[in-house]
């Protein structure tokens, strides 16, 4: 039995993307929201360090350079015009989170509290400014509570513990989306006008990760299925400190805070990598320094992974080295109970899975996948455009960590998931619900379950001759290994076929469990073949793109090659085969130049 | 080192009462618990439900009890149980679905019973911030690192005997705008909170705030609720 539902605009994940497309759509038009979790699950609420906006509450500071600082950070592959957009609305979406209630910490005289997060400076004197607007080192869990609340208060329809499996086009048309429900196991049809996607990122196909569980990009997967192009996805955020061997993130906040990263012969070593921003640089360069550090055997013990500082002694040795100041001018100086106040969290998972207390010994950290830059592609106003002139598939719209508008480029700054996501998940909200006011709602022609349904029945039904779990494991393997922080020609041609084996393999799979309710063994069966898909495409875009930029570091290819390659690239998924094209990067008024921290 | 894992087994589909499945399992003593439900689930038998996501203690999915007590499955390490023998069940007084998964809808409608949203929508006349000092923050601050995880309800005596009772979660999110200096709405939630379901119905047995993985003072935090309700004055 298939259930079928009507609504204007449905919207696919419940995070802070999802829900903030919720509420703008929902007040002119008929909407639900599909979340695979229960919506205060969503990964939005492990985001920690802050939200970036020039509310210039401690010291000078404005949009227009953080737009630059978004722009040099994404190595100058981001779109100009969307990161204009973004820093300029970030100021208001700010405030308009704080008037829905959020609790941010606050400054003395009572306005939003903010602090210095990597690569985002006073654009004259080049120091960090403090732009990151926070709650603790909680803010995504702030944001997500916040946005839930008021989604309650408005009374916005929840389909929750759905899984979305299809998208629904009918004519080059958005029809709408079909979705198991995991309580019951029966599809739905769910016909609509317009479909937000906003169903988050796929660092779960590396091994030492940040990601929830659930980050199997999903969207990205049934959109490539579907005929629609991923755009940009060799760019993946490693982001430099992860909790040694689990991956858990420390937020940069630690840095902003006055944190300093030790390799074994106790070096500052950032000071090599850069020179005058140091700690704070930007992710992608931290994590190559890192990197490099434990290559040339400067890890802990030989090991790989290096310390991250954050005692009360070396913070103010450090800052008074630095010269850093308070914005009242006097030094920067911190107590044990200070840091502990400002990073609560960070503190209790360096107590419960390290057993280190992080004010009296250094966290071992090493890179930890964190971020996908890359995603379906769209416009500034969330609609997904599906080809290298910018076409706008009607109805389709996407935001948050599944998009790429591009703001983020080659490499994503510290607290621009948030903004990104407030921002571009309220305006694709808006425009979702302004075209569904406008539009018929399409006729779909056959059974429009039919592909969710074979896409079941293929996972039911095979030989078995393969196990999920253990093809998983060689998924995360070979990614670690060759499709990392560093990459070369070599390693990714054999990851491309790696991949391809993999996949090939896993039509062998059969799902054991042949229960309707609750059956987690399909929904995770069936996520593990999204990031094969995803897998493929990111290697074999990483392999094509012959130069490094921000998160793509090729060891064969160590410079930025603008002649070449200052363009997007889009993956089309045909079969098993990934076609590939081109389009421009939108250049508005800052010229590429080289990015020195 | 070698643990014996028992697992609470329910499947609806083919079940007519629980039974408990023992799985030997060779494992190191900084694994989480999720781990070994991971590993149950992936390589000997996929049928195993429970919920997971973020695995490291902030989404708040994998609330069950662990000998005997109210934990997340990704907050609990091997060696912090002190012993081989694991036992691993469902939270008690929400309906088994099936394993590990309860059902939260029961739950969810007690947290929405107390108006958990922020309400004032006279903004600033200059479009900024409401002001609100650093003393003023923190009289809330506990009470907004809930993650709805369900431990604390699910631990309550009360709440056992009588699943009407809104429950220490509930009246957790209640906190959180009472006492917030920019909310208007404290007089109606604490009308909520007056009715027969609510706060009274808590005998401070203190379970809550032993269950809570976020280490929230929650005993305390419904102290002070009724003693806003006996007063009469929100301090």
């Amino acid at each position: 039995m298939t259930q079928t539902h009507v609504f204007d605009v449905i919207i696919v994940g419940g995070g802070g993307a999802g829900l903030m497309a919720a509420l703008n759509a929902s007040r002119t038009a008929k909407t639900a929201v599909l979340s695979k979790l229960y919506p205060t699950r969503s990964h939005t609420g492990a985001a920690q360090g802050g939200v970036g906006a020039a509310l210039g509450n401690l010291e000078e500071d404005h949009w227009e350079w953080h737009a630059f600082d978004t722009v040099k950070g994404s190595d100058y592959l981001g779109d100009q015009d969307a990161i204009d957009f973004m820093c300029q609305e970030a100021v208001q979406s700010v405030y308009d989170l704080e008037h829905a209630g959020l609790p941010f910490s606050r400054t003395p005289d009572g306005k939003i509290a903010q602090r210095p997060f990597g690569g985002h400076t006073n654009n004259v004197t080049k120091k960090p400014v403090r732009r990151a607007a926070y709650a603790a080192d909680r803010t995504g869990h702030m944001i997500l509570q916040t946005l839930y609340q008021q989604c309650i208060r408005n009374g916005i329809n929840f389909y929750d513990e759905f899984q979305v499996l299809d998208l629904l086009l009918q004519d080059g048309v958005t029809a709408g989306v079909v979705a198991v429900e995991l309580a019951t196991g029966e599809l739905h049809v769910f016909h609509a006008k317009a479909v937000v996607f906003a169903t988050g990122g796929h660092g779960r196909m590396w091994d030492i990760t940040s990601n929830a569980y659930a980050y199997t990009g999903d969207g990205v997967a049934v959109t490539l299925r579907r005929g629609i192009p991923a755009e940009d996805m060799e760019f993946f955020q490693f982001h430099p400190t992860g909790i040694y061997k689990l991956g858990i993130l420390i937020t940069e906040a630690v840095r902003g805070e006055g944190g300093v990263l030790f390799n074994d012969k106790g070096e500052r070593f950032m000071e090599r990598y850069a020179p005058s921003i140091k700690d704070l640089a930007s992710r992608d360069v931290t994590s190559r320094a890192i990197y490099l550090e434990v290559k040339e055997g400067r890890g802990i013990q030989g090991k790989n992974y290096v310390y991250l500082d954050i005692r009360p002694e070396t913070v103010n040795l450090y800052a008074e080295k630095d010269g850093r100041t308070n914005p009242d001018g006097s030094p920067y100086r911190v107590t044990a109970e200070e840091i502990l106040a400002k990073i609560p969290d960070i503190a209790d998972f360096c107590k419960t899975y390290l057993g280190v207390d992080p004010v009296k010994s250094p966290m071992p950290i090493q890179p930890t996948a964190h971020y996908a830059m890359g995603g379906i592609p769209t416009d500034k106003y969330g609609q997904v455009v599906v080809d290298a002139q910018n076409t706008i598939l009607p109805g389709l719209y996407a935001a948050g960590e599944c998009a790429c508008v591009s703001v983020h480029g080659a490499n994503r700054l510290g607290t621009n998931s948030l903004v990104d996501l407030i921002v571009f998940g309220k305006h694709a909200g808006l425009k979702a619900a302004e075209y569904a006011n406008g539009a018929d709602l399409p006729v779909v022609h056959g059974d429009p379950a039919d592909f969710a349904r074979q896409q079941i029945d293929r996972l039911m039904n095979g030989s078995g001759k393969e196990k999920a779990a253990n093809l998983g494991r060689e998924l995360r393997k070979v990614m670690s290994d060759d499709v990392g922080v560093f990459r070369t020609e070599e390693g990714l041609a054999s990851a491309v076929e790696k991949v391809k084996e993999l996949r090939e393999r896993f039509k062998e799979v059969k799902v054991g469990d042949t229960s309707k309710i609750f059956n987690t063994e399909l929904l995770n069966t069936w996520e593990l073949g999204n990031l094969f898909d995803l897998a493929l495409v990111t290697a074999v875009t990483a392999l094509e793109r012959k130069e490094s930029r921000g998160a793509h570091a090729r060891e064969d290819f160590p410079k930025r090659n603008d002649e070449n390659w200052l363009k997007h690239s889009l993956a089309w998924m045909d079969g098993g085969q990934i076609r590939l094209d081109y389009k421009p990067v939108v250049i508005t008024k800052y010229v590429p130049k080289e990015r020195v921290y | 080192m070698e643990i014996r894992l028992r697992v609470f087994r329910f499947q609806p589909e083919k079940d007519q009462r629980p039974r408990y499945d023992v799985y030997t399992i060779e494992t190191d003593p900084t694994e989480r618990i999720l781990d070994l439900l991971e590993h149950v689930r992936g390589d000997i038998d996929g049928s195993l439900a429970f919920r997971r996501s973020c695995a490291h203690g902030v989404c708040g999915s994998d609330a069950m009890r662990i000998n005997g007590h109210n934990l997340l499955a990704c907050k609990v390490l091997v060696k912090d149980l002190g012993t081989s023998e694991i036992t691993v069940e469902p939270l008690l007084g929400l309906r088994v679905i099936k394993d590990l998964i309860v059902d939260m809808g029961p739950f969810l409608e007690h947290y929405k019973s107390v108006m958990p949203y922020f309400i004032n929508d006279d903004i600033p006349a200059d479009g900024k911030e409401f002001l609100q000092s650093p003393e003023q923050r923190a009289r809330f601050d506990d009470t907004t690192k809930c993650i709805m995880c369900a431990a604390c309800t699910t631990s309550c005596p009360s709440f056992w005997s009588n699943t009407e009772y809104v429950g220490p979660a509930a009246i957790v999110n209640a906190h959180r705008f009472i006492f917030d200096s920019r909310d208007t709405g404290a007089e109606k939630r604490l009308e909520v909170l007056n009715e027969q379901f609510g706060v009274w119905r808590c005998r401070t047995a203190f379970n809550c705030t032993e269950a809570c993985p976020r280490e929230i003072k929650i005993t305390q935090a419904i102290a002070e609720v009724k003693q806003v309700l006996t007063s009469g004055k929100l301090e």
